[in-house]
């Protein structure tokens, strides 16, 4: 496209950048310090997941799955997983479902932890305050990191779900670590939300920043704290909820502003609800087998009759989605992962231009892009 | 709006069965294809644009699948459509939902499916100059790992 | 002996010998201070394994320097590629000619001192805009715009700010403001009712901004434009080019501690003077790196509101009033 003009400079934060979250590369048209236009080119993470599913059974692809979002592989695994188990219409013992649940807020935790300490360094640089909270979020993260390693033996990409349950139960000792854990970053987000919120510089760069209005938000298929930060109260797990979220109690936070800084103050806020559902969950949490179907071998087979199913979790990012089209044998016949990030990733060149360069990053940021969602 | 009344709206305008699992899922003809995202949108209040996506079913030729959520009522609809075997082009989604941008853009990198009405087609996820349309049944067949079906 | 017993051409030629190696080991030594400082701040320990504690570190990042690569992009303009360290760097270390460290311890001292030290130092703007156009590279372009932007914007808040002393004083010399300080702690400018605060916490700021310091460095943004001005740069040119910046950066916590904390007084004997000194120009320092590694930085257009509607109006404000002090102080009302 041709956005040439007088005094219009096309810069490219290319796809070798500090702060592109990953490969993405923006062609943006500049007037002086403001954007006019941005043309975003994404594509270089792309691994064609969809092809690659319809090759590996459903035992071997969901420790594939983990690597579209990477950040928040629990949530991508858990996708894929359950609309295998709703077309072949598999029981999911109660406490897998519990285990699920816990499993998934703690990578929410962690997912936003980075998310945090990424955005500041973004709007902060490498050098200077930014990276000063950036190290904060990783240490914390680290211990999160450090339970998932005691559960599952891996650290960021887990093999932890399998059509029927979970693969791995948990082992002595866990909860107590888990509940420490958690009392310890609940104290630290209190420590994060007073450092940036009473920091004029950062209200500075946050409000009125990337404003998404409701109706465009809807438009364009954003999900997650991008939609609740905008005024639309709608949370999967409250409003169609999967693996027993209605057994637990909490709150769906919500902002109307629609800027940075409406999102932020939602995913500070999905902190402490994802705190307490674990708590609840740990309580609660019933005894029973992990699995409906007999502990897998990567390569055994799980025949799903003919049918097709659309499962969706709420991730960190939104909603992550697996779409899948079964023939009757092994392997999917279609699979569609519907990526939160790509979709959230498409309204940035609506909403971007009208800011100045240093806004690009900061909304960026903001939108939290995972690109192996993106790129799939 | 609920779905029961959905359904019997869609029925009665588009003379389609509608199901009733969740998501509910329609198939109209393609050249009804615009009017029914639009009947979607404007009047069952489905203004949340999920995902757009394609199948190639080998001899029956590609089929175009859109969800489209209604977040207020819990509406959720499967909107599919069949493009007859041999034909690769479909409306645009672009004039009713601004999301179905990006969407049809990777259908076209991937399917090849040319959408009429869409302000820039090209390919989104592969290089420019990529040959082929790799989620096409019909790609890449000849490679020594385990065959495509 | 006295130092007034050195014959003046012996000064002259082994002062700034002298002055300008400390300064540039200072320089070095300043760079690990910073960075273990802001390691502690970031719970983690900083270099550590060259050398006992690190120590040894900033000898290592010197030689790495010295022998990297010297790249030079095919479309830059070499001239004024080759040249605008250099440029950049002259003003950075001529500033430490009218610094005295103690009395009568110095390279110069013009009696328009103030006037000297400020003036060279706006110069790098200068070397910085050769750098950003002769790298012929938009990221570069842009930062050496904004440079030029936010220095000469917040050079008048500093020029101000710094001018409250000498009002306070009376004399343009740089000798005469630290001897007014002289004789007890409560004679510090810092320490002046309302005035001598009010400036100092402005001339923080305005150094900040003069310095490209985060809260204010939009210039070097590393995560939007990736090193800026400098971004073409590599090896001993990049070198030069952090020697300049982190000279002008001590300079001006020299000057500050100069005007404000009483330069070389002290407890003790005389001589133990230039050794406060440089005591409190490194506190002014740590200052500063605390402020930087806190903060996140603001937009350009933000930053230049804060200088054109809030500080100089302010510091303007200040001056006046210093001037009416002075006046009543001195019962001319």
């Amino acid at each position: 496209m041709d956005w040439s003009g007088p005094e219009r400079l096309q810069m490219n934060m290319g796809p070798q950048h500090p702060s592109a979250h990953g490969v993405f590369r923006a062609i943006v048209t500049l007037e002086g310090e403001t954007v006019v236009a941005v043309d975003a080119v994404i594509g270089y993470l792309h691994r064609c997941h969809e092809k690659l599913s319809e090759t590996l059974t459903y035992a071997q692809y969901p420790s594939i799955a983990s690597k579209t979002d990477y950040v928040a592989a629990m949530t991508s695994e858990f996708a894929y997983v359950m609309a295998a188990e709703e077309i072949g219409k598999f029981e999911v013992p109660k406490r897998a479902q519990y285990l699920r649940v816990i499993v998934a807020e703690l990578q929410r935790i962690a997912s936003h932890l980075l998310w945090l300490g990424t955005w500041c360094m973004d709007m902060g640089g490498a050098l200077g305050g930014g990276a000063t909270i950036f190290l904060y979020c990783i240490r914390e993260r680290e211990l999160v990191l450090d339970l998932f390693e005691a559960l599952v033996g891996a650290r960021l990409l887990y093999g932890f779900f399998q059509v029927g349950g979970t693969r791995y139960d948990i082992p002595d000792g866990w909860a107590q670590k888990c509940r420490e854990t958690i009392d310890l970053i609940e104290g630290r987000i209190d420590e994060y939300e007073q450092m940036l919120e009473r920091n004029a510089f950062f209200l500075a760069r946050a409000k009125g920043v990337g404003i998404v209005s409701r109706e465009l938000a809807q438009d364009v298929g954003i999900a997650g704290p991008l939609l609740r930060g905008s005024g639309i109260d709608y949370d999967l797990r409250r409003n169609a909820p999967y693996s027993s979220y209605q057994d637990f109690d909490f709150r769906v936070p919500t902002e109307k502003d629609g800027d940075c800084f409406a999102r932020y103050r939602v995913r500070m806020a999905e902190f402490r609800e994802a705190i307490t559902i674990i708590r609840q969950a740990l309580d609660k949490l019933p005894s029973g087998p992990i699995s409906s179907r007999p502990a897998l071998k990567s390569v055994a087979q799980i025949r799903i009759p003919k049918g097709e199913a659309y499962a969706r979790v709420e991730g960190p990012r939104g909603e992550v989605g697996s779409y899948i089209i079964s023939d009757g044998s092994a392997k999917p016949y279609r699979m569609k992962w519907r990526g939160a990030s790509f979709s959230n990733l498409a309204i940035l060149p609506l909403i971007i231009p009208g800011h100045k360069v240093a806004d690009v990053v900061a909304i960026m940021g903001s939108v939290d892009p995972v690109f192996g969602e993106v790129d799939r | 709006m609920t779905a029961d009344q959905a359904r019997s709206s869609i029925a009665a305008t588009f003379g389609v069965e509608v199901t009733a699992a969740v998501p509910m899922v329609v198939t109209v003809a393609p050249d009804r294809w615009e009017e029914l995202a639009r009947f979607a949108k404007d009047t069952l209040g489905c203004r949340f644009f999920s995902f757009l996506t394609a199948v190639d079913w080998k001899e029956q030729g590609l089929e175009v699948v859109v969800k489209v959520d209604n977040l207020d009522d819990n509406v959720a609809l499967l909107l599919k459509t069949r493009l007859g075997p041999g034909v690769s082009a479909c409306a645009s989604l672009t004039p009713v939902y601004r999301g179905a941008n990006w969407m049809e853009r990777e259908c076209f990198d991937m399917f090849g499916i040319h959408f009429d009405g869409h302000p820039d087609l090209r390919r989104i996820l592969l290089e420019d100059t990529w040959v082929g349309h790799p989620l096409l049944k019909s790609y890449a067949v000849d490679t020594p790992h385990p065959p495509y079906r | 002996m006295t130092l007034a017993a050195i014959p003046p051409w012996i000064m002259l030629l082994v002062a700034p010998f002298v002055v300008l190696n400390v300064v540039i080991g200072m320089v070095t030594y300043i760079t690990l201070l910073e960075r273990k400082f802001a390691a502690r701040m970031q719970s983690r320990i900083g270099p550590y394994r060259v050398g006992p504690h690190g120590l040894l570190q900033p000898i290592a990042d010197a030689l790495k320097l010295m022998m990297k690569e010297d790249i030079v992009p095919a479309a830059a303009d070499r001239r004024i590629y080759n040249l605008a360290p250099i440029v950049f760097l002259i003003p950075c270390m001529l500033i430490f000619a009218t610094i005295p460290f103690a009395p009568g311890l110095g390279v110069g001292d013009v009696n328009i001192g103030i006037l000297f030290f400020l003036a060279v130092s706006a110069m790098e703007i200068v070397g910085l805009f050769m750098a950003g156009w002769g790298s012929n590279n938009k990221y570069a372009l842009l930062s050496a715009m904004r440079a030029v932007n936010q220095i000469i914007s917040y050079d008048l808040p500093f020029i101000f700010s710094a001018l409250v002393p000498v009002l306070l004083t009376g004399s343009l010399r740089m000798s005469d403001i630290a001897a007014a300080q002289q004789g007890s702690l409560l004679k510090w400018f810092i320490f002046y009712p309302v005035i001598g605060q009010l400036s100092f916490i402005m001339f923080i700021v305005s150094t900040l901004a003069a310095e490209n310091r985060v809260p204010f460095d939009i210039l070097e943004a590393e995560s939007e434009l990736v090193a800026g001005f400098r971004v073409e740069y590599s090896g001993m040119k990049f070198a030069l080019i952090q020697l300049g910046e982190y000279a002008h950066m001590i300079g001006s916590s020299f000057l500050g501690a100069l005007l404000f904390m009483g330069a070389w007084s002290g407890p003790g004997p005389e001589y133990l003077g230039p050794i406060w000194f440089t005591l409190k120009a490194v506190f002014l320092f740590l200052v500063v790196t605390w402020i930087r590694w806190s903060f996140v930085r603001i937009r350009v257009d933000q930053i230049l509101a804060l200088s054109w509607k809030a500080l100089l109006p302010a510091t303007l404000a200040l001056l006046i009033s210093t001037a009416a002090v002075v006046v009543w102080r001195s019962g001319g009302f």
